[in-house]
């Protein structure tokens, strides 16, 4: 190991600072695309974080009075609501929701074989105006609005840095759990619209998001500062923009991942039952090799 | 099964009534005992070498986690993404199968390149081991066509769309014989583009090959236990002091390695599920919209930036299959006397050199096929295939290599304790 030529050396490392000085030339340009997302505090962020389910309830509230004008749900059933974990609303109060959700489940017949509407009940998936994609097309412009119930994994922040430093970006994020990529984008995305800057011409019937790629956006802006919604005194909240998107991003989190507490829970059972296990055998381990030099 | 270093009997004597019956018809037991307790293991062997009992675990694991997700996945184009989607909020601890199942491709991935990599640093492809080495690269092989069909189930968009992109690649061969590609593409793909038939013969597949892979392990664990292990000193056992039994000692050592590295599985596999995947594939696949950027899983973007380095599309899949075939005939490529590059002071740095070229070239893939990567990734190919090709035959007539020394017990014990030879106890 020691006897190492210094030649060799020299020649490893010249080739490694070429390498390295080509590199962030390249990393520079790279870099200037993109918009940067902020990251948001989320209680369920990290490898710790739990959902808050206050925060749940207001997001779901959003969700009710202001996304499913447009946007289904329909991998979240109405059960799910009640369930802990989720928003955990009383069953009573998702029963009378379900009861009196605007929109009804089709598709199904009666015992005359004609096909019939119904209104929803608590097995029934949180469904949104349109019955198809057709439908939602024509009445949105030719935009569809996408179902929500994945949006918060569908989407995700991508880390733009230089090949030396990525490295580090990685690792980071693999130490404190981060995962939290959708809701931070989503959170971008509802407080995102500004005026365009001058000189930006935006398309008939789009609207201008920082946040969204291309900086163009059928959806006009669901929230605003001057129009957002309001919380029930009880929730000891006020409402705003920023809390409205902050609290709907959460729900599209739950919406998007239902499990997660569990999932952490369960997770640190087994990591304490891993990290005892690992010890023990390797005192084990040591106990046997001692018997040998090795 | 006369071992190449040291012949090795079983030393099992039935003790039972049954165990003696047993031992008269279907000498199982014995031959279980003669592999897996009295096997001899050089006794300096590191932790590199638990990979080996990781990765078996591994592929215990994925069948098992497989099979249960086959009882509630449902393989057809309507069908695939919702009854995942039900899995993992409707099946009871479905979520948890679930990430265990695709996180655990990636860490078999992971053990699968330390052990490659273990296996090109100790040189343990060289004599007479080259049968072992082949057989590992066939593995290697199966392995990614077994997660390459399985990323396609989920039928998100980077599903239909990296089966898209990658089937397509044989499409290039036309340009050999017009309509060789065409056909073959067609014939993968059962119609005239990625469809509902071909998730079915893509599930069909990613069930059968798993056992095709255990089978290659067997002969692979065969031909271990033939010629013995490789150690760190590149040296073969000679002697009864060089080995320990690998019961208790390796099994010990084995089990430790394995639940540090479970430790780590489990980290992702609770709290970083996705994050070895990609966004785009919590989207339904949709033949009418293609993502923006087409990336395979990380453990495929080395391979995928090599397809992208050569300018010509049948040039790039060449360079791509020519990357893993290469390492069929590592054992002939590398000209040097010693084996472990431990003792190999100039081939170390040229060593590592391709270690980095190799991760250089997973984040090139990475990224956009746009200019500066391209030249990286161009850079990095021409590397990749010389390390094999031009270093590893020349710098192994060239060097000088350090002194090795005469046995692992003189490695361990140094030479005059060794002269003694003190047997290992077990």
């Amino acid at each position: 190991m020691k006897r190492v030529q210094p030649r060799w050396r020299v020649a490893a490392g010249a080739l490694l600072a070429t390498l390295a000085v080509a590199g962030m030339g390249g990393a520079a340009l790279a870099s200037s695309e993109g918009t940067h997302i902020e990251r948001q505090d989320w209680t369920f962020g990290g490898f710790t974080g739990q959902y808050d389910q206050a925060q749940l309830q207001r997001g779901f509230q959003i969700y009710q009075q202001v996304c499913s004008a447009c946007h289904g749900l329909k991998r979240v059933r109405f059960r799910n609501l009640a369930e802990p974990g989720g928003p955990q609303f009383p069953e009573d109060s998702v029963k009378a929701l379900a009861k009196a959700w605007p929109y009804q489940i089709s598709g199904e017949l009666d015992d005359q074989g004609n096909p019939i509407d119904r209104l929803p009940g608590l097995p029934d998936p949180i469904i949104g105006p349109y019955k198809n994609d057709v439908q939602a097309r024509a009445a949105q412009n030719g935009a569809l609005p996408p179902d929500l119930s994945l949006i918060a994994k569908a989407r995700n922040v991508e880390q733009e840095s230089a090949w030396y430093s990525q490295w580090f970006y990685m690792l980071r994020d693999i130490v404190i759990g981060y995962q939290e990529g959708g809701p931070d984008y989503l959170y971008a995305l509802l407080t995102g619209y500004h005026e365009p800057p001058a000189g930006v011409h935006v398309a008939e019937g789009m609207n201008y998001n920082v946040a969204f790629p291309g900086h163009q956006l059928a959806m006009p802006p669901p929230l605003s500062k001057d129009s957002f919604v309001e919380y029930q005194p009880e929730a000891g909240i006020k409402g705003s923009l920023d809390q409205n998107a902050r609290d709907v991003s959460a729900f599209l989190a739950w919406s998007a991942d239902p499990t997660l507490d569990a999932r952490k829970r369960l997770g640190w059972q087994v990591m304490l039952y891993l990290l005892i296990t690992t010890i023990l055998l390797y005192l084990v381990k040591r106990k046997i090799w001692s018997r040998v030099k090795h | 099964m006369a071992g190449h270093g040291l012949p090795h009997g079983s030393t099992y004597e039935p003790t039972t009534a049954f165990g003696k019956w047993l031992d008269a018809r279907l000498p199982i037991t014995r031959m279980l005992y003669a592999q897996a307790v009295d096997f001899p293991t050089p006794r300096n062997l590191n932790y590199w070498w638990t990979f080996g009992g990781i990765l078996s675990f591994f592929l215990v694991a994925q069948i098992v986690t497989g099979v249960v997700l086959a009882m509630h996945y449902q393989p057809s184009a309507a069908a695939a993404f919702d009854s995942v989607e039900a899995i993992r909020r409707d099946v009871n601890f479905g979520w948890l199968i679930r990430n265990l199942h695709a996180v655990g491709a990636s860490m078999f991935f992971l053990a699968g390149y330390i052990h490659i990599f273990r296996g090109l640093y100790y040189g343990s492809y060289k004599a007479p081991r080259e049968v072992l080495w082949i057989i590992g690269v066939l593995i290697f092989l199966v392995m990614m066509a077994t997660a390459f069909m399985g990323y396609s189930l989920p039928w998100g968009q980077m599903s239909l769309w990296g089966v898209t992109v990658i089937t397509n690649l044989f499409s290039s061969l036309d340009s050999i014989w017009k309509g060789l590609g065409t056909t073959i593409v067609e014939w993968l793909w059962g119609g005239y583009s990625v469809s509902g038939t071909t998730l079915n013969r893509f599930y069909s597949l990613h069930y059968l090959l798993p056992f095709v892979l255990a089978g290659l392990v067997g002969l692979h664990l065969w031909a271990l236990h033939v010629v013995g292990q490789n150690s760190p000193t590149g040296l073969d056992i000679k002697t009864a002091s060089d080995a320990v039994p690998f019961t208790p000692f390796a099994t010990s050592k084995d089990a430790v390695g394995m639940f540090a590295f479970l430790l780590l599985f489990c980290w992702f596999a609770f709290f970083l599920p996705d994050y070895l995947g990609h966004a785009d594939n919590y989207t339904p696949a949709n033949p009418l919209v293609t993502p923006p950027h087409i990336v395979p899983e990380w453990y495929f973007l080395p391979f995928y930036a090599i397809l992208r380095a050569i300018p010509s599309k049948l040039g790039g899949v060449i360079a791509m299959f020519a990357a893993i075939a290469i390492l069929l005939f590592v054992p002939w490529l590398d000209t040097s006397k010693v084996r472990s590059t431990k003792y190999r002071p100039v081939y170390r740095w040229f060593f590592w050199l391709f270690a980095f070229s190799a991760v250089a070239l997973g984040w090139l893939g990475s990224k956009p096929p746009e200019a500066e990567y391209v030249f990286w990734a161009r850079v990095f190919t021409i590397y990749y295939f010389a390390h094999f090709l031009i270093v590893m035959p020349l710098v192994g007539w060239l060097e000088t290599p350090l002194k090795v020394p005469g046995s692992i017990t003189e490695a361990v014990l140094g030479k005059s304790q060794s002269a003694k030879l003190a047997p290992a106890k077990s």
